[in-house]
């Protein structure tokens, strides 16, 4: 790690205008950054921790959407009363994320900003049409979410909650890297009032993105078989040690065949 | 048997500092005025060095010296060896490169050591590491054990074709004779994957010289402190063994890795007189993936001969052994004594010959890692005797059972005087707690769920309690493999006992404590175990190969029986009677046929106060040491089962049973045996179904970090059922066969064997990642029966 200046905020204001600083970045949780920072792969000359700033905890329920704080713990998310009764599959994804450790320190917020490939959260928001709140506006998850560790904040932009629009049935199923346990795919399916989506992370190498293909076949009729044999192509799929493309391609078909029998059920 | 004596499942008394984080690492070690060390590491795989420019970071802030292979030079500090000898088939030695702590003109692999930057802080010895400039001159890297004879490439100029020994055993025309003569012949290629140790401590290292005294102090992770030493001192030359202490504190893991004298240990303890303060130095994770010595990485050719019945004729085996950029210090003796005289297992084969050509590549040095030749040669016969039966279509269990070796002492074909055992009572007892029959009824269940079951054999050997020294020395070892010990009795009666044994985990301080325990009547408190000091704990040979219960408690009880014998001496002043009248029995000495006697504790006393007896008539004091030489190797075996069903849609493997008996002879704590076996086991299911270090075609380590380098973890495996068939070891007074590495002998052919046979072929190597199992599961005659035909 090399050396950094470090400042805690005590509001929103203060650490955008902390952010507007030469080399400044923001830390949630910590659990991407610090890490990398370790092995001095980056290096931020300030380091602005948001967990001093107040109002960015906690899960509210509305009549149709949960929102999160940006700095609400993939922890507390899991073990929420309100998001289990609300949107089971989102309390699913964020316990199978991570360890324990990590689920107590890494949050909403620093998931969706580093927007990691393989991280689950973007899942979950593209599938259920999440609204990214920041300091400065509200996006959709298509507008957030522009490729690879890419998004659409802007300079001096900080993420401050996530709002999930309450689905009629969801699920996520996830393939995990069997090393790092990251998605090598995931696949988070949501039966909404006006459609049906299907979300893949962990496979694309432009990041998140939604299966077309299948959301069409499961509006016929959404039931695992309408899948049955059916996978992308694997064009645009990552491939490495642990899998190639084909076999993520297969993947994908079998975990949203999975992800659809299991919101079935619900 | 008492409750702290020997059979006893005594609860560990290291585990209460262990578990409240008291325990005292290397890294816990500070020592006044300390500067750290950073290595400046190759990030090539293969280059000339044309120069190294260190200006810069000379003058950078906290800067305390940087070292090259120059300053190493300049002094006569001689490098690494490799400490057996081992020739090829033309009688020709090994060829040893040179193998510099810091690197001389060339590096050999992705880690090599550049130079080292001593600083105040480590943040400050990086930063300046990072200011250093090397001008290397890249050369193409030789990677894949295959191809490196032969190649383009050369990693040393003393070994022009990259070939460190072509080495055989056995007797080759016998097996060419019986080949031809055989009914049926199997083969296999099998490639045994390169794993990352990986303990839960890296390495560390503080080095530290006392001007006052002209003497150097190592504080440092090893399995082997006195071996450390010796080479330090006789080898390397960093000083006189009498002025060179090596601690070696608790330690957290080994598998092998800690055995070896490696650059970093070397480093601290040199620089630390020529900066003139303390040298610290710890690995992170990435240093040690990249610089611990790796374990196995074979290729083989195997084939097996066998007649009408499926009576074994003959085996023979050609190995290729990747041993890395250099020779670590105990490379050679792994893919060659350690490996080629196991390959009979329990199986009674009239003639085998086995080739092995050991080569140079450009990648970490690959050593002993836990088994250490043994899974190598476990694998080769027991995947062979599998597929063997399958071919012929008979039973695996029966074509053991008919193969196995029935009557002992048996000599093998390949060095090997097998002194007991029972392997059929092994299977029998296996195949009960497996539930054997049942089998057929779960896996057509699992068919029905859609999942392919199989279930998997391993009748594993291995050669323990590393080994009558003159045996070892005729087969090249630099060194004896006996082990020491001294019991001092305290005048009050509690004991320290000294071993030359390590524990790094193994739980010594109390399966040491028991047999002393059980052997004096004393309770298990009164007994302290010493290990780990040069300082204090006479010359002894350190920890591995499943040695110190077989030998290192050997040398223990012998001490013990000295001790017995002087006590009765001493009982015998103190109680006025004839020596010859004195036994000794449940900690007290008495007068046969009388009610007088002492305890133990009281005849301690005797001997330190000496009031009973004069110096002409006896020496005072109780204290008695011990050397141990064993006469065999020991041979524990068994048989692991492995039960496993395969999920074709995304080739995930899910062990459902897994069911292991050993004969490990005589057992000391059973529960800490049992403990031993399970870490064994899951160990071998990583190799099987796991681990695997890659390099890429440039000599990159691609699973440098647990990012990418997959380990077993609790929910893969199941709870395993664990049982014991028990022939005492007839070479040892204690009747022990180690057991610290059977479960990682076993395991990887049991699983394999259990994943072919859910697969219903045999195209599918080690690791078998989900990846893999899902390409081998579309190839499946039980998916698709087309397949088959």
């Amino acid at each position: 790690m090399y050396a950094f200046a470090y400042h805690q905020p005590t509001s929103l204001k203060e650490a955008a205008s902390l952010l507007a600083g030469e080399d400044a970045k923001i830390v949630a949780g910590g659990h991407t950054l610090i890490p990398t920072m370790k092995q001095r792969l980056a290096a931020p000359g300030t380091l602005i921790d948001l967990g001093k700033v107040p109002d960015l905890v906690g899960i509210e329920r509305s009549p149709r959407s949960v929102t999160i704080g940006a700095m609400t713990t993939h922890g507390a998310v899991a073990d929420s009363a309100e998001v289990r009764e609300a949107i089971p599959a989102l309390a699913e994804l964020a316990a199978l994320i991570g360890d324990p450790a990590v689920r107590h320190r890494g949050t909403i917020g620093g998931s969706v900003a580093n927007n990691d490939p393989a991280a689950d959260y973007p899942a979950a928001c593209l599938a259920l049409g999440a609204t990214i709140s920041t300091n400065k506006r509200k996006l959709t998850s298509e507008e957030y979410f522009t490729g690879l560790f890419e998004t659409a904040l802007e300079e001096g932009e900080i993420v401050t909650g996530v709002s999930f629009p309450i689905p009629h049935k969801a699920a996520y199923e996830k393939f995990r890297n069997p090393a790092s346990r990251y998605a090598l795919v995931g696949v988070f399916v949501a039966k909404r009032p006006s459609d049906i989506r299907v979300a893949v992370t962990g496979a694309g190498s432009n990041g998140v993105f939604r299966w077309t293909e299948a959301e069409e076949a499961l509006g016929k009729r959404f039931a695992a078989k309408s899948l049955e044999g059916m996978s992308p192509s694997a064009d645009g799929l990552n491939s490495d040690i642990h899998a190639d493309a084909a076999y993520r391609a297969h993947l994908i078909g079998v975990m949203a065949r999975r992800a659809v029998q299991k919101a079935a059920d619900r | 048997m008492t409750a702290t004596g020997i059979g006893a499942s005594v609860r560990r008394k290291e585990d209460q500092r262990f578990i409240t984080g008291k325990g005292r690492y290397v890294d816990d070690y500070n020592r006044p005025g300390q500067a750290y060390a950073y290595f400046l590491r190759s990030p090539h795989a293969h280059a000339e060095i044309r120069g190294i420019d260190k200006a810069a970071a000379a003058a950078m802030p906290g800067v305390v010296a940087i070292l090259t292979g120059e300053d190493l030079a300049a002094d006569k500090v001689g490098g690494l060896i490799c400490g057996w000898m081992i020739h090829s088939k033309d009688g020709t030695p090994m060829k040893a490169g040179a193998h510099p702590a810091l690197a001389q003109g060339k590096v050999r692999y992705v880690g090599d050591h550049v130079a080292v930057v001593i600083a105040e802080t480590l943040a400050q010895a990086k930063d300046a590491a990072e200011a250093i400039t090397v001008d290397y001159d890249l050369l193409p890297a030789v990677v894949e054990t295959a191809k490196a004879a032969g190649a383009s490439t050369v990693v040393h100029d003393v070994a022009p074709d990259n070939t460190v020994f072509n080495w055989h055993l056995g007797n080759q025309a016998d097996v060419e004779a019986a080949f031809a003569r055989a009914a049926h012949v199997t083969k296999l290629d099998i490639v045994n994957n390169r794993l990352v140790p990986n303990p839960i401590e890296p390495r560390a290292a503080v080095g530290e010289y006392d001007e006052a005294e002209e003497a150097f102090t190592l504080y440092t992770t090893s399995q082997n402190p006195h071996v450390a030493r010796l080479v330090l001192s006789a080898f390397i030359g960093i000083a006189p063994e009498n002025k060179l202490r090596v601690v070696a504190p608790d330690v957290g893991g080994g598998f092998g890795s800690k055995i070896f004298i490696y650059a970093e240990e070397t480093v601290c303890v040199w620089a630390a007189k020529k900066v003139g303060r303390p040298v610290k130095w710890t690995s992170d994770r990435t240093e040690a993936f990249l610089c611990d010595a790796h374990g196995r990485d074979h290729v083989t050719h195997a084939e097996l001969a066998t007649d009408e019945g499926g009576k074994i004729l003959a085996l023979k085996v050609h190995t290729i052994a990747n041993l890395g950029a250099y020779l670590s210090t105990f490379s050679s003796s792994v893919p060659t004594y350690l490996y080629a005289p196991l390959l009979s297992g329990q199986y009674n084969i009239p003639a085998i010959y086995c080739e092995v050509d050991g080569v140079y590549t450009n990648t970490a040095p690959v050593d002993a890692y836990r088994g250490a030749g043994r899974p190598e040669a476990t694998f080769v016969i027991e995947r062979l005797v599998e597929v063997a039966a399958r071919e012929l279509n008979q039973d695996p269990a029966k074509f053991r059972r008919k193969n196995y070796i029935k009557s002992f002492p048996h000599q093998t074909p390949v060095i090997m005087m097998y002194d007991g055992g029972d392997y059929s009572a092994s299977l029998d007892k296996a195949l009960e707690i497996a539930d054997h029959k049942g089998f057929a009824r779960r896996r057509r269940e699992s068919a029905r769920n859609g999942k392919l079951r199989g279930i998997g054999f391993s009748s594993y050997i291995e050669a323990c309690g590393i080994a009558p020294s003159q045996a070892v020395g005729s087969l090249g070892a630099g060194v004896g493999l006996w082990e020491s010990a001294e019991v001092r009795v305290n005048p009050t009666g509690s004991i320290e006992v000294l071993t030359g044994s390590h524990s790094h985990g193994q739980g010594h301080e109390t399966t040491f404590a028991q047999l002393v325990s059980d052997r004096l009547g004393v309770p298990i408190e009164s007994v302290t175990i010493v290990h780990g000091d040069t300082d204090k704990v006479q010359f002894g040979m350190g920890t591995y190969g499943s040695r110190s219960g077989a030998v290192g408690m050997s040398a223990i009880a012998k001490a013990i029986d000295k001790v017995v014998a002087k006590g009765r001496k001493v009982a015998a002043y103190a109680l006025e009677a004839g020596e010859d009248d004195i036994e000794f029995k449940d900690g007290r000495f008495s007068v046969a046929g009388t009610d007088r006697s002492l305890a133990f504790g009281e005849v301690a006393l005797q001997a330190y106060v000496a009031h009973k007896f004069s110096g002409a008539q006896l020496e005072p004091g109780l204290k008695e040491g011990a050397f141990y030489d064993p006469t065999n190797f020991t041979f524990p075996a068994g048989m692991h089962i492995c039960e496993l069903e395969v999920d074709p849609d995304t080739g995930v493997v899910t062990i459902e049973k897994f069911t292991a008996v050993d004969d490990f002879g005589n057992v000391i704590n059973p529960m800490i045996v049992e403990g031993q076996v399970h870490g064994g086991i899951a160990q071998g299911v990583g190799q099987a179904l796991f681990e695997g270090a890659l390099y890429d075609s440039d000599g990159q380590l691609v699973t440098a970090s647990f990012m990418d380098y997959r380990m077993p973890r609790a929910e893969d495996l199941p709870s395993f059922e664990v049982g014991m068939t028990v022939t005492p070891c007839p070479s040892n007074p204690l009747g022990i066969k180690g057991c610290g590495e059977a479960g990682a002998i076993a395991a990887p052919a049991a699983v394999m064997n259990a994943l072919t046979d859910a697969l219903g072929h045999e195209s599918i190597a080690m690791p078998a990642t989900p990846l893999a199992v899902w390409r081998a599961a579309q190839g499946s005659p039980h998916l698709r029966p087309e397949a088959a035909e």
